[in-house]
């Protein structure tokens, strides 16, 4: 095998490709970039740990087309530090050498018959806008269950039907939902798949939102039990989670006694001082009445903290006590820059949804459903 | 109870000024107690534990006096004093026992440090002048709980914690000893190194090799020496030798876990039948968690095999909880995650941690909860327990269990 490569472009590939490598991998040959030259002038640079995998392809000089399986942090490490000049590749007996002026590299070559075949990327089931796509994911997936204690709560609910696509995300306290328009294939595309948070959220963050990003969404494509997405040259697949999901269409309340519409920069603001003083998983609390929200934590003999905030404000005034890390989930993934609460009791959860203006019309496209803090006895 | 018996240094005088530490220990509690109800048996040699399997959780002087000690299986118990009578713990009893005799110190002075049901460390530095010299006081307790409970305790009054526990010890039983504070050093130098607080059969064993054998030993050894050999903990030993102990007695302790345990009658190797038993023992340690008021994140589970290496796993939660069905979840979790392949357990055990006071643990509420959920069945099950005695409801998958516990004597609300 023998190929030259721009710098830059293989630095941008190799980081992309090592991104997500284990550093202690089950199997060694699991740590490898998977590095094909073919005869038609590209290079494939794939990485796969049996969850997700992840390929892309770039340009190069093909000399003689081969394939080696090479130390993928190590690579990508190298990569970054090499001079903006060609990149050379070639094997060398048990060997890769990378030339690149006068720098000189010899990686160890990994067995490469030892290393997994990649799983087929399944068909792409329709297209949506990369930044769109983006933002969807990372509204969800803050509020997916990072404990592991329900796998299957670890896991991004995706549904399409039509035109619309449903992310949705709970860890039991809170859970976050967003709707988005797409473009599907075809117009009868009608289904659910549950997909591991952590890894969507890396994989759309990973694929950038400028391009548009094309989904290829498990059994409706024919692909076994994978989700597969694509952004131009960068290829992805995901395994899909099993399971039921739970059934959370009870859990949106059906009607508000109070809402508030406030700056969402402001009350982050508020909530981040006050809660300095909140010990660990104690909530900060808000008072809600005409024109604005008090916002305290800490009682009794510890350190406390209070501040206040406008806002535009309906209904029977109200007393409620968040987590503030979850509220702050809620407020910093909302991403306009006024939000609407709404409550109906100080024990019933609370909605957070955005808006463009103080007075404009309710977007309901986001919603954060956040259970309040109680205290036990 | 001691672990060991040493023999009792030599003391010159009996003068107590400056000795403001007193250590009370019941003398063999849960026996004399036991004995109470069985008043015929006094003088003879009596066992309290449970079962075969058990440990002898107390035993007579009488019964002691054939080896039978502590925390020693109940089995070797018995072959050593074969004609001893063997009762069953009350621990209703023990405890109302234990509150009354503390609420007799209680009006002694307000610093006041249980160390457990029957011994606690009392600082009468601010009641000499009401109630006289330490010594007096220390008769005057022993008197009063001779009197009003039935039973005999022995008192240790020395200037520090330590020394005073030792002397309770060595004034077993129904005894006092004052030790002097001229004559801490000379007292606590007599003895070997096993009788200092915090040396057990290990640390003794390393002393040992040190060639270290007396407190005495120990004094005249370089502190930096000590380090070297045995860390901080050498550092601690150097100050008890010259009589230094800076901790100072503590009120109330906060209670740091609730825990409960089983010894099987026969060691057990059905996983199902294992998680049964941690389901009564997470029901067990739930309610009493309850009932105190807590609520705790860490719940850890015991695992004891035949051949007693013992292991211990803890959990934290994401929240504090009292709910007995969130225990046994993650003691079962716990317990899963060991995979063991149908190993003998002899014993298991659910310990609550990391407690807080229940009314003052935020509780984040779950989305779509129902109103009335596991934490109000177990609160329902608790009356009823309380009313009409404890285990009259549990999950049906302990039915065929036989409950260990009788029904508390009388009502508790």
């Amino acid at each position: 095998m023998k190929f030259r490569v721009e710098r830059d472009m293989l630095a941008e590939a190799v980081t992309w490709t090592a991104r997500g490598l284990p550093t202690r991998p089950p199997v060694p040959v699991l740590a490898g970039v998977l590095i094909e030259a073919a005869q038609d002038g590209t290079v494939t640079l794939s990485a796969f740990d049996y969850e997700v995998s992840s390929r892309i392809e770039v340009a190069a000089d093909v000399a003689e087309p081969g394939t080696v399986l090479v130390l993928g942090k190590l690579i990508a490490d190298i990569s970054r530090q090499l001079p903006n000049k060609p990149v050379e590749f070639a094997t060398d007996g048990n060997r890769v050498s990378i030339t690149c002026g006068s720098s000189r590299f010899a990686l160890l070559q990994m067995p490469t018959d030892e290393y997994p075949t990649l799983p087929t990327s399944p068909e792409a089931t329709g297209t949506v806008a990369g930044d769109v796509f983006t933002q969807a994911v990372a509204q969800v997936s803050v509020a997916a269950d990072r404990t592991g204690t329900l796998p299957i709560l670890t896991a991004v609910r995706v549904e399409v039907s039509g035109d619309k696509m449903t992310l949705l995300a709970t860890d039991r306290y809170r859970l976050a939902t967003r709707e988005i328009t797409w473009n599907p294939h075809s117009s009868d595309v009608d289904t659910v798949v549950l997909v591991s948070a952590r890894t969507l959220s890396d994989t759309a963050k990973s694929l950038g939102a400028a391009a548009p990003i094309s989904l290829g969404l498990g059994s409706a494509a024919g692909g076994n039990g994978l989700i597969g997405i694509e952004a131009g040259r960068r290829r992805t697949t995901t395994r899909l989670l099993d399971g039921d999901y739970p059934k959370v269409s009870s859990i949106f309340p059906a009607s508000s006694d109070s809402e508030a519409v406030l700056s969402t920069a402001a009350l982050i603001e508020a909530v981040k001082r006050v809660s300095l003083v909140a010990e660990l998983h104690h909530p900060v609390r808000l008072r809600l009445s005409d024109g604005q929200i008090g916002i305290d934590a800490g009682a009794g003999d510890d350190a406390q903290a209070s501040e206040a905030v406008e806002c535009t404000f309906t209904g029977p005034d109200i007393e409620i006590a968040f987590n503030p890390h979850y509220l702050l989930d809620g407020l910093q993934a909302v991403g306009t820059p006024y939000s609407r609460l709404s409550f109906t009791q100080s024990n019933r959860p609370a909605v957070l949804s955005g808006q463009a203006e103080a007075d404009s019309e309710a977007d309901s496209s986001y919603r954060y459903v956040l259970m309040p803090v109680r205290f036990g006895g | 109870m001691s672990r060991r018996q040493f023999p009792r240094p030599r003391l010159t005088s009996d003068d107590d000024t400056g000795c403001h530490v007193l250590h009370v220990d019941m003398d063999a509690f849960y026996a004399s107690a036991t004995l109470l109800d069985h008043p015929h048996l006094r003088g003879t040699p009596v066992i309290i534990g449970g079962g075969h399997r058990g440990v002898v959780l107390s035993a007579t002087y009488e019964a002691r006096a054939f080896g039978v000690s502590a925390a020693m299986p109940m089995s070797r118990a018995v072959r050593l004093c074969p004609t001893a009578t063997v009762l069953p713990p009350d621990h209703d009893r023990y405890q109302a026992i234990s509150e009354a005799v503390m609420a007799v110190f209680a009006q002694v002075t307000p610093f006041v440090e249980p160390l457990s049901l029957d011994e606690a460390f009392l600082d009468v530095a601010g009641a000499i002048r009401r109630l006289g010299p330490p010594a007096t006081i220390a008769a005057t307790l022993r008197d009063t709980i001779a009197d009003e409970q039935g039973i005999t305790c022995s008192i240790g009054v020395a200037p520090t914690k330590f020394v005073a526990k030792l002397a309770s010890g060595l004034a077993k039983p129904d005894g006092m000893i004052v030790v002097p504070v001229d004559e801490v050093v000379p007292f606590v130098q007599q003895l070997p190194v096993g009788a200092l607080w915090g040396v057990g059969e290990r640390t003794e064993e390393a002393l040992h090799r040190l060639g270290l054998r007396t407190v005495a030993d120990i004094a005249h050894t370089p502190v930096e020496t000590m380090r070297r050999a045995l860390g901080e903990t050498g550092v601690h030993l150097h100050a008890l030798a010259w009589g230094r102990d800076e901790r100072t007695v503590t009120p109330t302790r906060r209670e740091k876990s609730i825990s409960s345990d089983e010894t099987f009658a026969h060691d057990i190797d059905d996983p199902q039948e294992i998680r049964r038993r941690l389901l009564r023992l997470a029901e067990r340690t739930s309610a009493r968690a309850r009932a105190a008021g807590y609520v705790g994140r860490t719940v850890s589970i015991k695992v004891r095999f035949a051949d007693f290496t013992t292991i211990t796993r803890a959990t934290t939660l994401s929240q504090a909880t009292d709910v007995s069905r969130e225990v046994y979840a993650a003691a079962v979790r716990l317990f899963d995650a060991l995979a063991l392949q149908r190993a003998r357990v002899r014993l298991v055990g659910v310990k609550l941690e990391g407690l807080v006071e229940a009314d003052r643990a935020p509780m984040q509420g779950m989305l779509g909860e129902p109103d009335h959920g596991w934490r109000e069945a177990d609160r329902a099950v608790d009356r009823a327990g309380a009313r009409f005695g404890s285990g009259v409801v549990r999950p049906a998958s302990l039915v065929g269990l036989s409950g260990r516990r009788p029904p508390p004597r009388g009502g508790r609300a």
